[in-house]
C-alpha cells in the first residue's frame, strides 16, 4: 500500500464510520451533553443573579431600616424636646398660678388684718373712752366732790382754750 | 473503568512493545529498516510480532466488489503463504492476489471495489467503539444526575468539550457556532483519541495515514461550502474593493484558495503524526542497525522522551485540525456586511 496515495477502501470505511460516528454522537451525546452544560451555566448565572438580588434587597433592608431608625431618633428627640417644654411650661405656670394665689392670699390677708386691726382699734377706742369715762367718773365723783376743785378745774380749762 | 482500561493498555504495551524487537530479530540483516514503512503504511493483516519464524498476525477480511460478482469476503490469510505470510501473485486465490508491496490485484485484470477491512479501518474501528463507549458513557452521566458537577467520564469529557465550545467554536465562528460544534467535537475527539490509539505499541497509524486526513479534509470543505453566505461567495467571485482588471488574477486565485485551505488540513495532520511515527521507530532501528548495549539504552531514553512530545503532538494537531476547519467555517458564514462599506 501506498504512502501519499489515497486507498479507495479506507476512504469509503473512513467515511462510512466517521458519519456513522457523527450522527450516533450528536444524537445521542453531543446535544444532551451541551444541552446539560447550558442548563448548568443558565442556573448558576441564575443564582448568582438571585443573590446579587438579594443582596441588593438586603442593602435596602438595611438602609431602610438605618432610615426608620433615624427617624425613629428624631422623633424621640422630638418628643423629648416637646416634653421637656410641656414640663417647663406646666412649671412656670404653676409657678405663676401659686404666685398668684400666694398675691391673692395675701392681700385677703392683709385686708382681714387690716378690718380685724380698724375692729380692734375701735374696740379700743371704745374700751378706752369707755375706761376713761369709767375713771374720769370715779375721778370726778371723788375729787370734784367740793366746789372749790370744781371751780378751780373749769377755771383751767378756760385757760386751755385760751391758749387755743 | 478508567483503571481497568489502563491496566489492559498496560498489559498489551509490554507484549506489543516487544514487536519491533523479534521482528527485527527474525528478519534479514539486510533490511533493518523496512518494518518502520511497513507500520506506517496501511496493510491487508494486521501484523503484531513474530517470533522466530512464526508470525504473531491477526488476518483481517478482504472484501472485494465487482459489478459481474458482486461482494466477495475473503481472508487475507488466503492470498499469503500460511508460514511466511508473504503475499505475492504466487498466492492468488479466486482471480485476485496482493503482491509483495500490498497492492490487490485481479489475476485478469477487470476492475473492482477493494472494500477490505484492512489495517486501518480495523484501526478505524477501534477508535469508535473507544470513542462511543466513552463518549456516551459521559453522556449518561448527565442524564443521571443533570445540572449536578459533573462526575467519572463526563468529568474527563466536559473540560474538553467546553474548550472546543468556547476556545475553538465560539472565538473562530461566532454566534452561529452551535449549529457547528457536534460536528467540530467529533472531529476533534476523532483526531485526538486517534492519535493517542496510535501511539499505543502494535497500533495502526490510522490518523498518519492520507485517506483518512483526507476524508476528514473534504468533510470539512463540503461543511464550509456548504454553509457559504452572500458575501462568502461575492469574496470568492467579485473580492470587493478590487478593481475588475485584477478580479481575473485574483478569482482564480480565490478558486485555487477554496481549495488548499482543506489541502493544508490533510497535509499537516498526515505529516504530523506519521513524521511522529517514524522519527520513534528511527531510534528503535538504530538498535537493529549498530546492535549495541549502549545505543539500546539512548534509544530506549529517546523513544520515552519522544513518546511524551508525541502525545502532545497529538492533542496540538487535534486541536489544530479542529480549529483551522472552525476558522474557515467561521470565514463562510460570517457577516461581513459592516466591513466591506468602509
Amino acid at each position: 500500500m501506498d504512502l501519499i496515495l489515497p486507498g479507495s477502501g479506507l476512504i469509503i470505511w473512513q467515511l462510512i464510520g466517521f458519519l456513522a460516528l457523527l450522527f450516533l454522537l450528536t444524537k445521542f451525546a453531543w446535544k444532551p451533553i451541551l444541552a446539560a452544560l447550558d442548563e448548568r451555566e443558565k442556573s448558576i448565572e441564575d443564582a448568582l443573579k438571585s443573590a446579587e438580588i438579594a443582596r441588593n434587597e438586603m442593602a435596602n433592608l438595611k438602609a431602610e431600616n438605618e432610615r426608620i431608625l433615624h427617624e425613629a431618633k428624631i422623633q424621640r428627640d422630638e418628643m423629648l424636646h416637646k416634653a421637656t417644654e410641656h414640663a417647663k411650661q406646666i412649671i412656670e405656670e404653676a409657678k405663676e398660678k401659686a404666685q398668684q394665689e400666694g398675691a391673692i392670699l395675701l392681700e385677703n390677708a392683709r385686708h382681714a388684718i387690716q378690718t380685724e386691726k380698724k375692729a380692734a382699734v375701735e374696740e379700743v377706742k371704745v374700751l378706752v373712752a369707755t375706761l376713761s369715762l369709767d375713771v374720769a367718773e370715779k375721778l370726778i365723783k371723788k375729787n370734784y366732790t367740793t366746789d372749790a376743785a370744781q371751780k378751780a378745774l373749769v377755771e383751767e380749762f378756760v385757760k386751755d382754750i385760751k391758749v387755743n | 473503568m478508567l483503571r481497568r482500561f489502563l491496566c489492559l493498555s498496560v498489559l498489551l504495551s509490554a507484549i506489543w512493545l516487544m514487536n519491533p524487537v523479534t521482528a527485527m530479530a527474525g528478519g534479514d540483516d539486510s533490511d533493518k529498516t523496512g518494518f518502520i514503512m511497513h507500520h506506517i503504511k496501511d496493510s491487508y493483516e494486521w501484523h503484531f510480532a513474530t517470533f522466530g519464524d512464526t508470525h504473531l498476525t491477526l488476518p483481517l477480511p478482504v472484501i472485494i466488489y465487482s459489478s459481474d460478482k458482486g461482494l466477495q469476503f475473503f481472508s487475507s490469510s488466503n492470498f499469503q503463504d500460511p508460514v511466511t505470510h508473504k503475499f505475492g501473485e504466487a498466492f492468488a486465490h479466486e482471480g485476485y492476489f496482493i503482491d509483495e508491496h500490498e497492492h490487490l490485484f485481479s489475476v485478469d485484470g477487470s476492475s473492482f471495489v477493494d472494500l477490505s477491512i484492512t489495517k486501518n479501518v480495523a484501526m478505524m474501528f477501534l477508535v469508535l467503539i473507544v470513542m462511543i463507549s466513552f463518549v456516551l458513557s459521559a453522556a449518561s452521566n448527565y442524564k443521571k444526575n443533570g445540572v449536578a458537577a459533573p462526575k467519572g467520564a463526563a468529568a474527563l469529557l466536559e473540560p474538553i468539550v467546553v474548550f472546543v465550545r468556547d476556545e475553538i467554536a465560539y472565538k473562530a465562528i461566532g454566534p452561529k457556532y452551535k449549529k457547528f460544534l457536534p460536528y467540530l467535537l467529533t472531529l476533534f475527539f476523532f483526531i485526538w483519541i486517534g492519535n493517542l490509539m496510535g501511539l499505543m505499541p502494535g497500533a495502526a497509524n490510522l490518523t498518519g495515514n492520507i485517506a483518512v486526513t483526507m476524508t476528514l479534509a473534504v468533510l470539512t470543505f463540503i461543511v464550509v461550502n456548504t454553509n457559504g453566505n452572500k458575501d462568502y461567495w461575492k469574496h470568492v467571485f467579485m473580492t470587493p474593493g478590487v478593481p475588475v482588471p485584477l478580479l481575473l488574477v485574483i478569482v482564480p486565485v480565490e478558486i485555487i484558495g477554496l481549495f488548499t485551505k482543506p489541502f493544508a488540513l490533510m497535509v499537516r495532520l498526515f505529516v504530523a503524526i506519521t513524521a511522529g511515527h517514524i522519527v520513534i521507530l528511527a531510534f528503535i532501528a538504530l538498535v537493529f542497525i549498530f546492535e549495541s548495549y549502549a545505543i539500546g539504552v539512548v534509544s530506549t531514553l529517546m523513544v520515552t522522551f519522544l513518546n511524551v512530545i508525541e502525545l502532545l503532538v497529538a492533542t496540538i494537531q487535534a486541536y489544530v485540525f479542529t480549529l483551522f476547519s472552525a476558522m474557515y467555517i467561521g470565514g463562510a458564514v460570517a457577516e461581513h456586511a459592516h466591513d466591506d462599506h468602509h
